[in-house]
């Protein structure tokens, strides 16, 4: 349980625009262990997407190191990331960003294609991701004849399916009810205590926090607890 | 390939988008397939035949006619050693589809000179006993099943009997075959001496060209100067060339052709280039985040190029064979409006290659820009709004 899955050290992100320098993360450090369920709150603008795309290896740190399982995803090129991400991370936003034309089980197929899995092992990998999210009988809808939350889950299947370690989540409820909510953080509860996946999930919903193990806040560049 | 799918969604997310686009494809395609047929034609079977012939034509159309007398004077040129004569018959057997040229010529003089035009002696003496005699080429009889002894109507049209009535009959004296170019099996030839005595008074005694024999090929610019010198202050001047200047000459006019085509074409493959490149600009456009989400699981920027560069390959290559295809299906129908004036067409492999290689360029030149874009997009920006 205390064994350090995220390490972050000394993380700086800075952005420049025209002659100014915006710092949006001062030279930040996180440890997240295995297993954790971290919620990330903060106020808009505090650099809460732009963490976790770090952690998530999406962006790279101005300076500082980011280590996921010992590894320096910092010092990794754009093929490497591509790689690293397709084997290590789930990611979950806001938005679910599925492909209209394909039915809920060909959108959680797709991270799948960049493996070498057979289109058998596949379809077994796709059953079993979509019935951890409780959607097996709606695997042959598209994503317009699914609810916001029915979508999330397919978003979540889709993130679940190469079974990475850990599950980053951008405001995975902040377009969703507050019922259908609560059965999202449900499942992402039972994702991190059944099945073990690692998650940092952004939030400025406090309810939403409280299914966390623990809680940050991210402010002026800096976190608290 | 697994990718597959990626591609179809892509293809299918506005399918009305897709359809046009592919219609105008195929519009394209079916143009350059027709025009590249015909075009084709034009650049075969140019040059037929040695320069030991001389062409004699009038000298400022070739529509008009010289006096038959001029024969006679042109033999006594030295180094002239046969000079036949042809005229353009024009005429219809049948039904208009059914072109083909038909020459009234002396027949032995004609075929002494013609040696590539294979006929038995049987025929050939036939057809110069003959008067009402007419040869074809075995295509010909292929085509309309004709017979030997069979009696061949042709309605005219340039040329009338004397009677004021048009139903002109040959009757079929033998066939002829030329291996090295079987194009030239596609005609007919019919007695000169039936053919003036039978057509309007006013109009008898003149030929369209005269075709000459040397007996030795060195000679022609002489006998050529010669001929022209000859009839230079009469009534009807002369223009004399080799066989292959003269057919150069038409092949220059027709060359014009196929420049007009070939600039309608780049002018169609223009507006195609912006139709696809449209389309494809604005489908990525409005999939930035379908894109960025390929990027987050896993593809990498040079995948995902691949796939817009692939989405467009394919909406090119369906376009063009839907086109090229439909094109193949309308052959036929083309081939018989066309053969009156141009013979028959077809649809050459060279063509359909040509076509094929057109569609890829366009699906690169098109793909390419938003490919670029797909390739250089990042993720964090593209996820950003929404
Ligand atoms: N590509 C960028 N260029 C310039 N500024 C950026 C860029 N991305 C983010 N920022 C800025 O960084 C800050 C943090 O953004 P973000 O991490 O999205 O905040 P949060 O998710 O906490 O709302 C904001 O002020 C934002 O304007
Ligand atoms: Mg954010």
């Amino acid at each position: 349980m205390s064994e350090i899955l995220v390490d972050v050290k000394n993380l700086s992100k800075e952005y420049k625009r025209g002659g100014e320098t915006l710092i949006v993360l001062d030279d930040l450090n996180l440890e997240i262990p295995k297993q954790d369920f971290l919620a990330l709150m903060g106020p808009s603008g505090s650099g809460k997407s732009t963490l976790l795309n770090l952690i998530g290896g999406l962006d790279t740190p101005s300076s500082g190191s980011v280590s996921i399982n010992g590894e320096r995803i910092d010092q990794m090129n754009s093929k490497q990331l591509s790689n690293w991400r397709a084997g290590n991370v789930g990611f979950i936003f806001q938005f679910y960003n599925l492909l209209p034309v394909l039915t809920a089980q060909k959108n959680i197929e797709l991270p799948l294609l960049l493996t070498n899995l057979s289109s058998s092992e596949r379809k077994k990998h796709v059953e079993t991701a979509l019935s951890i999210v409780g959607l097996s009988d709606r695997s042959g809808h598209k994503p317009s004849e699914l609810s916001g939350g029915q979508q999330q889950r397919v978003a979540i299947a889709r993130a679940l399916v190469s079974d990475p370690d850990i599950l980053v989540c951008d405001e995975p409820t902040g377009d969703l009810d507050r019922n259908t909510a609560t059965d999202i953080l449900n499942l992402l509860k039972s994702l991190n205590e059944d099945h073990g996946k690692t998650i940092l999930m952004v939030t400025h919903d406090p309810a939403a926090a409280d299914s966390a193990k623990r809680s940050l806040h991210l402010d002026k560049g800096k976190l608290t607890t | 390939m697994k990718y597959w799918i990626i591609i179809l969604a892509a293809l299918k997310r506005k399918k009305w988008r897709t359809g046009l686009t592919i219609s105008s494809l195929v519009i394209a395609f079916l143009l350059f397939g027709l025009l590249r047929s015909v075009a084709v034609i034009f650049t075969e079977d140019v040059d037929l035949s040695g320069d030991d012939r001389l062409v004699v034509a009038s000298k400022y159309s070739i529509i008009d006619s010289m006096p038959i007398s001029y024969l006679q004077r042109i033999k006594g040129i030295e180094g002239v050693e046969i000079v036949a004569h042809q005229d353009w018959f024009g005429g219809t057997y049948i039904d208009r589809a059914n072109f083909f040229p038909k020459w009234p010529v002396p027949p032995k003089e004609f075929l002494d000179i013609y040696e590539e035009f294979k006929i038995s002696d049987q025929h050939k003496e036939a057809f110069i006993s003959t008067r009402t005699g007419m040869i074809a080429g075995q295509k010909i009889i292929d085509r309309f099943g004709w017979k030997i002894g069979d009696r061949i109507p042709i309605i005219g049209d340039i040329y009338f009997l004397n009677d004021g009535t048009n139903l002109w009959e040959f009757d079929l004296v033998g066939t002829f075959i030329d291996s090295e170019n079987p194009g030239n099996e596609d005609q007919v030839f019919l007695n000169y001496k039936y053919f003036d005595e039978a057509r309007e008074e006013m109009r008898r005694g003149v030929v369209g060209n005269f075709i000459v024999k040397l007996s030795d090929k060195n000679d022609g610019p002489r006998v050529a100067k010669e001929i022209d010198a000859m009839f230079a202050n009469s009534m009807d001047e002369t223009k004399t060339s080799t066989e292959k200047a003269y057919q150069q000459m038409f092949a220059s006019q027709i060359g014009d052709i196929g420049f007009i085509m070939n600039a309608i074409l780049a002018a169609v493959f223009f507006t195609i280039l912006l139709v696809t490149g449209n389309t494809m600009s604005q489908s990525i456009r409005e999939r930035t985040s379908e894109l960025a989400v390929f990027k987050t699981i896993g593809f990498s920027d040079m995948t995902v190029m691949n796939l817009v560069l692939i989405e467009s390959l394919v909406l090119c290559i369906i376009g063009a064979l839907l086109g090229l295809g439909i094109t193949a299906l309308m052959m036929p129908a083309l081939s018989e409006m066309v053969s009156v004036s141009l013979g028959e067409i077809s649809l050459d492999v060279s063509v359909i290659l040509s076509g094929l290689g057109i569609a890829i360029i366009t699906a690169f030149i098109s793909g390419f820009p938003p490919a670029l874009g797909a390739m250089r997009l990042k993720v964090v920006d593209a996820l950003k709004k929404d």
